[in-house]
């Protein structure tokens, strides 16, 4: 990558801004030179997310409001986050998985947000970045899309298709010299697990951030947060579905 | 709707440990839903928990954690006020603004405590006969109330709010952001001076001859007695000018913090112990001057992260009080023989000299002098916290509360004498009596009396 796209005076977009993992990956690279578009539905809170960053970091800081769900309105958002270097798409809900087994319009919501979403936006990032032949892009997916639990499956089913749709655009956009990186985390000390019981590995939105970070600046393909998740998931992916469906987590 | 962990906390000196319903906003607008989620009876507001007792603590009721709102807003370097929200930790303002050469007007003995609870605290710091408590800088809060009403508090705005809540103890509402004046710095060195003392009266005579020094504070071996009671080294000091550093004059450390990995066997602190280490402090610090970091001078401990598991699992209480001018020395002398002669190590004590009281209904200092010191929670802690309270009262002092596990609701008010006054302004501010902690129950501050 090029000092222009990576680094002091780029511009990172970070869609669903307003996450705990993204507002510890916005500062992140804040502190390291970039310029933030903040892209979120909350105003308040992004003008709040924004102000700490130029408080802290200096830099050049904008907030566009973003409607993850309402997809028709995407081209003209994309329009007006103007140029960028980089985009992190950190778009995603959790709710209890019971409430979207009876909810259609919760489990819904958890499809389109966590999947349809991100597909509709990349798709227009990646047209534009082909073209120009520079830019990187990192997703946050998610280990629970790795193999699916009774407990989690739903959010798990729509992380594993955005984990899918990106290793085909990275395989489409490598050509052109587009990088683009999957981050998969485990469980994350947020408000999305705040509550939940005996996590394994859970590690502070911080973590996230710098692995985030590093991925995208080595260009990584497939990044586990923390580490060792790549190697549990790699046996986990091994047990036969006849033991996989009698695991009671 | 908020969601609630259940969580078992404690204050810093691990003693008393509650039961407790935990939430953490991470966004703004969802503080107010918090603060009144019916699934919690009442609630108190919690920074990182560093003080001592049950004042952030709330049994079997909601813990309001603030954590998570910890952004900075605005600041302006001409005069250098930063607007930061209540969660904003005094680490971290340091680590943005020391570099900028911008230093906190007041610090505790840890930066690892929220400008918020700070505030509800009202701490004080080396340079209280100089320069206050921290709300003399504090140019204005927003305090959430119970109603989701938001009052912009200052001296001039809403004073009796302002006055009820500075050192208030979270009991008004949610201190969501504040402004805090900083003050400009050349270097990040010390120039600090060590006086050793043989005695008390020694100790309390070199406290008067504090005025050339903006920090000032000594430790005190609290286990020499006879001739020695009161035997202190005091340490004290000025910023350090740009000629008397080498290297870059505002470099801050990010040394590594050392860690106490496992809770240390109750034995482990008894009075001989301790007593070895006071001897060996006392020993190793000859008068002289010398430049020194912020680090070291202003938060010894935090080098040591979890410190306060030398104490064991047991916790321990950290005894503060201040007596007046005109009795602190009768009073210190019979506190220190009777902590001498109980044998109850205190592997820390500090002593040092309040300037003048504020206007906060519940603030803590007074023209007089301070002691600070760690008594290990072992059986009867409670008893011989309440033989000290007398000792106290009996001189006419008091207890911080932001410290204190052990007080009698009687106590309280013999002690604060602004208590029913503080009481009115809050059920003004929280007639539901919303706001409510362990502290607050365990005194009787607020709701039916």
């Amino acid at each position: 990558m090029s000092e222009k796209t990576f680094g002091k005076g780029a511009r990172v977009l970070i869609l669903g801004a307003t996450s705990g993992i993204a507002r510890a990956t916005a500062l992140e690279f804040a502190r390291r030179g970039f310029d933030l578009v903040l892209a979120g539905r909350d105003r308040e809170e992004l003008e709040i997310l924004a102000a700490d960053a130029r408080v802290r970091c200096g830099n050049g800081v904008e907030i566009v409001e973003f409607d993850a769900t309402n997809f028709d309105s995407h081209p003209d958002f994309w329009h007006r986050c103007g140029d960028v270097d980089g985009v992190i798409c950190a778009l995603g809900v959790m709710p209890p998985q019971q409430e979207s087994e009876r909810d259609w319009e919760t489990c819904r919501a958890v499809i389109e947000v966590n999947y349809t979403a991100c597909v509709s936006i990349l798709n227009l990032v990646a047209n534009d970045f082909e073209v120009r032949g520079s830019g990187f892009i990192a997703v946050l997916t998610s280990v629970a899309g790795e193999r699916a639990r009774k407990s989690n499956y739903i959010y798990g089913s729509a992380k594993s298709g955005l984990s899918a749709y990106t290793e085909g655009l990275r395989a489409r956009l490598f050509a052109a010299g587009v990088s683009v990186t999957t981050v998969k985390p485990g469980p994350v000390d947020t408000a999305m697990t705040w509550g939940m019981e005996k996590l394994p590995l859970l590690v502070p939105p911080e973590k996230v951030a710098s692995d985030i970070y590093r991925g995208v600046r080595r260009k990584a393909d497939v990044v586990f947060s923390p580490a060792p998740w790549r190697l549990i998931m790699a046996i986990m992916r091994v047990v036969p579905s006849f033991i996989w469906k009698r695991l009671d987590f | 709707m908020s969601t609630f962990a259940q969580r078992d906390l404690a204050g810093w000196g691990r003693f008393p440990s509650q039961n407790c319903f935990a939430t953490r906003p991470e966004k703004r607008r969802e503080v107010p839903y918090a603060a009144n989620d019916e699934f919690v009876s009442d609630i108190i507001a919690r920074g990182l928990g560093r003080s001592y007792g049950d004042a952030a603590l709330n049994l079997d009721a909601g813990v309001l954690l603030l954590e998570k709102l910890n952004r900075f807003l605005d600041f302006d370097a001409q005069t250098g006020v930063l607007h930061a929200e209540g969660g904003a930790s005094f680490a971290d303002i340091l680590e943005t603004f020391v570099p900028r050469g911008y230093f906190l007007p007041v610090t505790p003995g840890t930066k690892f405590v929220t400008l918020g609870g700070a505030i509800a605290c009202d701490v004080h710091g080396k340079n209280h006969h100089r320069d206050g408590c921290l709300s003399e800088w504090v140019e204005e809060f927003d305090l959430l109330l119970a109603s989701g009403e938001t009052l912009t508090c200052s001296r001039e705005q809403h004073p009796a709010a302002f006055w009820a809540t500075i050192g208030g103890m979270g009991l008004t509402g949610i201190i969501t952001t504040a402004k805090l004046r900083l003050i400009p710095i050349e270097t990040t060195s010390i120039r600090a001076s060590y006086t050793r003392t043989k005695d008390l009266d020694e100790t309390l005579a070199e406290f008067g001859r504090d005025g050339d020094f903006r920090y000032s504070v000594a430790w005190i071996d609290c286990l020499a007695s006879g001739a020695s009671l009161g035997r202190s080294v005091l340490i004290r000091g000025n910023h350090a000018a740009p000629d008397e550093v080498s290297g870059d004059p505002l470099e801050f450390g990010a040394k590594r913090q050392k860690a106490v990995p496992v809770d240390f066997p109750d034995f482990a602190l008894n009075s001989l112990s301790v007593k070895a280490f006071n001897a060996l402090y006392y020993a190793a610090h000859p008068d002289r001057e010398k430049i020194v970091p912020f680090e070291p001078f202003f938060w010894p401990l935090d080098a040591v992260s979890d410190w306060n598991r030398i104490y064991g699992a047991r916790g321990f209480i950290q005894y503060q009080c201040v007596l007046p001018f005109e009795t602190s020395r009768d009073g210190l002398k019979t506190l220190l023989e009777t902590i001498s002669a109980s044998g109850r190590a205190s592997f820390l004590a500090v002593l040092k000299t309040f300037g003048p009281q504020n206007l906060g209904l519940l603030d803590f200092p007074f023209s007089g002098h301070t002691l600070a010191l760690d008594l290990p929670a072992s059986a009867g802690i409670v008893e011989f916290a309440r033989e000290l309270d007398e000792i106290v009262l009996n001189h006419g002092g008091r207890v911080y509360l932001a410290k204190d596990a052990t007080l009698s609701p009687e106590n309280l008010r013999r002690m604060y004498p602004q208590i029913e006054e503080f009481v009115a302004v809050k059920a003004r501010l929280d007639p539901d009596n919303r706001f409510q902690s362990s502290l607050s129950k365990r005194l009787r501050i607020g709701g039916a009396q």
